[in-house]
């Protein structure tokens, strides 16, 4: 099903953010097994994916769009350091601009429209009615600096990896709702500086093997991976910026409330290769669904079940969920007769 | 939209050395890409009895996407790709090549670029030159040739560049000192070479005597994934013999036939698509399998790896 913006709803305070039937059904559930564990799981995205399915376009654009938007509006409010782009990588802000410009009046024509004459752009979101007029290229003619501007109509988290020595960089991005990691913290790290606390995945080869795949991605050729964790509350913003904010909500988990209160928590995150600069984009498009939901598709709930039963002790502890990882598995287990 | 393949037409052929021809191609049907300094593709060619696969940088400039030129070296020993460019392929023809990639890209954050071209190895620094130019970064170019072979654009490349750059032709007996060249450079200066074997290690073992960190030392290294001979793999459970030819891939050849093989990364990396060999010796050319996984042999990565006989038999 094809999905179009509701009004917006909060990821804070009153936590009024829901799932629509349409958007459940189209979540990406992201355990393949009843089992899990690290594996270099990158695959080809190949687009147009299934139709009205997450994976049917570069950027997937759905219900909660409006909602995000003003989200990310908020935390860069509070903290405009959530975006930031060094200067070596302005000509991959402009690639991203491109790029998401492109595809979007491509894949919603309906929401977005571009129209060029040479360098001369003139860009419509209806979503949020805007439209300007710049020269492509020239950073002093968009309304705001280009990482901020295009990283505000776009839904999910973005980094701009650098590419140098076979080796990527953390030099830009907009990063306003992470699975607890810091876009200021990391900045300018490598590929294996920032994934350095990640646990047993450098052991067993994954972040070698990974790199050497991504550093060869050809331009028009984008993969993909899903990640994913469990927040508390419909919570977009779980930043180590913000940790006094929403660190002890673990604690708020109760066997009565645990099926709405915790949400599985899946990261679609897309790599496509920048045109005139060779960066890489990374696009961390973040789904919410509490268990509550997420039961009513009894396959999933099984599964879930089976995952978070035999999850190891090393992922539990790095994900953070050791406090209410019991309560979860317990509430689960009504899904799962025979285990 | 997934680009998989791009089709172009040659719209010109130049001969600009003597062993080296130019083509200038234009898209089939809507627009190429702008691409980044360095950057190449794999043209593929559909020859008989194998087709081929060749990389070439793109020598056009980055920002024009109304085109691209590559430069193709006539190779003595060639497998086949070069000769069939400069013996079958003419004006008009209709070629597939892949979208642009980049294994060689500059080091913007370099405080001096040298460039060293050896022969045809002028091409990827053709795309370099004018982004250089256009962030005012400094660079100089040596470029070594024989002039009765190659030497393509070196007339336009000195009144271009002036003092910037620096031509060795050996057919005149001139030879460019490249442990002065080195010795005389400044701090923070990153060297790219792009040429002959014999050049990158001539470079790399002159900057190693003189102490240059590695990470300051680029060379071209293609990783475009190459054709290889067909061989035949029969299917253990069933006796089912299936023919893959050169430039199928094995797993390629198992789905053609209906087979379900697990598969994510088709670049062997993931691990996903592993299976295991029955007989018959595979041809490694994965990531993903330790030394040890491939000295015991009785695995294989289809997605990339090949048989490096005539036939393998797999436990499908
Ligand atoms: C190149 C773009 C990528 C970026 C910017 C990125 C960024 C990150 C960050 C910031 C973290 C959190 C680390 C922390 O605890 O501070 C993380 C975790 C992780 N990353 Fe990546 N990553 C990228 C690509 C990949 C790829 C291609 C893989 C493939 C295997 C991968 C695998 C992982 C894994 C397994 C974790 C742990 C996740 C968890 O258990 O929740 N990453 N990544
Ligand atoms: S499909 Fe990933 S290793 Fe073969």
């Amino acid at each position: 099903m094809r999905m179009s913006p509701k009004p917006i709803q909060s990821f804070r305070g009153d936590f009024t953010y829901s799932n629509s039937p349409g958007a459940i059904a189209r979540f990406p559930f992201p355990f393949p097994e009843d089992e899990y564990m690290y594996s270099v799981n990158i695959e080809p995205h190949v687009t147009p994916g299934p139709e009205g399915s997450v994976f049917e376009f570069l950027f997937d654009i759905d219900e909660h769009y409006l909602s995000e938007m003003h989200e990310r509006d908020l935390v860069l409010k509070e903290n405009p350091k959530r975006c930031l782009a060094m200067p070596h990588m302005d000509q991959a802000c402009w690639d991203l601009i491109e790029r998401a410009m492109t595809s979007l009046s491509t894949d919603y024509p309906q929401h977005f429209t571009l129209q060029r004459e040479g360098d001369s752009w003139t860009w419509e979101n209806k979503l949020l009615n805007l439209k300007d007029s710049f020269t492509f290229g020239d950073s002093s003619t968009l309304p705001l600096p280009p990482m901020e501007y295009i990283g505000r109509q776009l839904q999910g988290d973005i980094a701009l990896l650098d590419q140098r020595d076979g080796d990527l960089f953390l030099d830009a991005g907009i990063v306003t709702c992470p699975a607890d990691w810091s876009l200021a913290f990391d900045a300018g790290m490598s590929f294996k500086e920032w994934h350095g606390p990640v646990p047993m995945a450098h052991g067993m080869g994954i972040f070698d093997r990974a790199l050497k795949y991504l550093c060869a991605i050809p331009q028009g050729r984008p993969v993909r991976r899903l990640n994913w964790t469990l927040t508390i509350n419909a919570r977009m913003d779980t930043s180590p910026e913000t940790y006094s904010e929403w660190g002890a909500d673990r604690l708020s988990v109760t066997p009565e409330n645990v099926a709405d209160k915790v949400h599985l928590r899946v990261e679609l995150q897309v790599l496509d290769r920048m045109s005139r600069s060779n960066a890489l984009m990374f696009s961390i498009r973040t789904y919410l669904i509490s268990l509550r939901d997420l039961s009513t598709n009894p396959e999933w709930a099984k599964r879930m079940h089976r995952v978070m039963k035999d999850l190891k002790p090393e992922l539990i502890e790095y994900k953070g969920l050791t406090r209410y990882h019991p309560m979860v598995v317990e509430w689960l287990s009504q899904f799962d007769p025979a285990n | 939209m997934t680009i998989d393949k791009i089709r172009v037409r040659v719209d010109a052929i130049e001969q600009v050395a003597p062993l080296i021809r130019e083509f200038q191609l234009v898209p089939v049907d809507g627009e190429l890409m702008p691409f980044s300094p360095g950057s190449h593709v794999i043209v593929e060619m559909p020859d008989q009895p194998r087709s081929h696969r060749n990389a070439y940088s793109l020598l056009s400039e980055p920002r024009d996407a109304a085109c691209y030129r590559i430069a193709v070296r006539l190779q003595e020993h060639s497998r086949g790709g070069s000769r069939f460019m400069h013996e079958q392929v003419k004006v008009g023809d209709e070629l597939a090549i892949t979208p642009p990639a980049n294994l060689f890209a500059p080091n913007w954050g370099a405080r001096k670029h040298l460039l060293i071209a050896g022969g045809v190895g002028i091409t990827p620094f053709m795309s370099y030159l004018p982004a250089l130019q256009r962030v005012g970064a400094g660079f100089e170019l040596h470029y070594l040739f024989r002039s009765k072979q190659t030497g393509a654009y070196r007339q336009q490349l000195a009144s271009e560049l002036g003092e910037r750059c620096y031509l060795y032709d050996a057919d005149e007996g001139i030879r460019c000192d490249l442990g002065e060249l080195l010795g005389d450079q400044p701090r923070g200066t990153h060297i790219y070479i792009c040429g002959p074997q014999t050049l990158i290690a001539g470079v790399q073992e002159v900057a190693q005597a003189l102490g240059w960190p590695t990470s300051h030392i680029h060379f071209e290294a293609f990783a475009a994934p190459q054709p290889g001979y067909p061989f035949e793999v029969e299917l253990n459970s069933s006796g089912r013999t299936l023919a893959v030819d050169g430039d199928t891939s094995l797993l390629e050849a198992l789905e053609d036939a209906g087979i379900a093989v697990p598969s994510l990364c088709r670049g062997g990396v993931c691990g996903q698509c592993k299976t295991r060999v029955v007989a018959g010796e595979p041809d490694h050319r994965d990531q993903f399998l330790t030394a040890d996984e491939r000295a015991e042999g009785n695995c294989i990565m289809p997605c990339v790896s090949r048989a490096a006989g005539k036939r393998l038999v797999l436990d499908l």
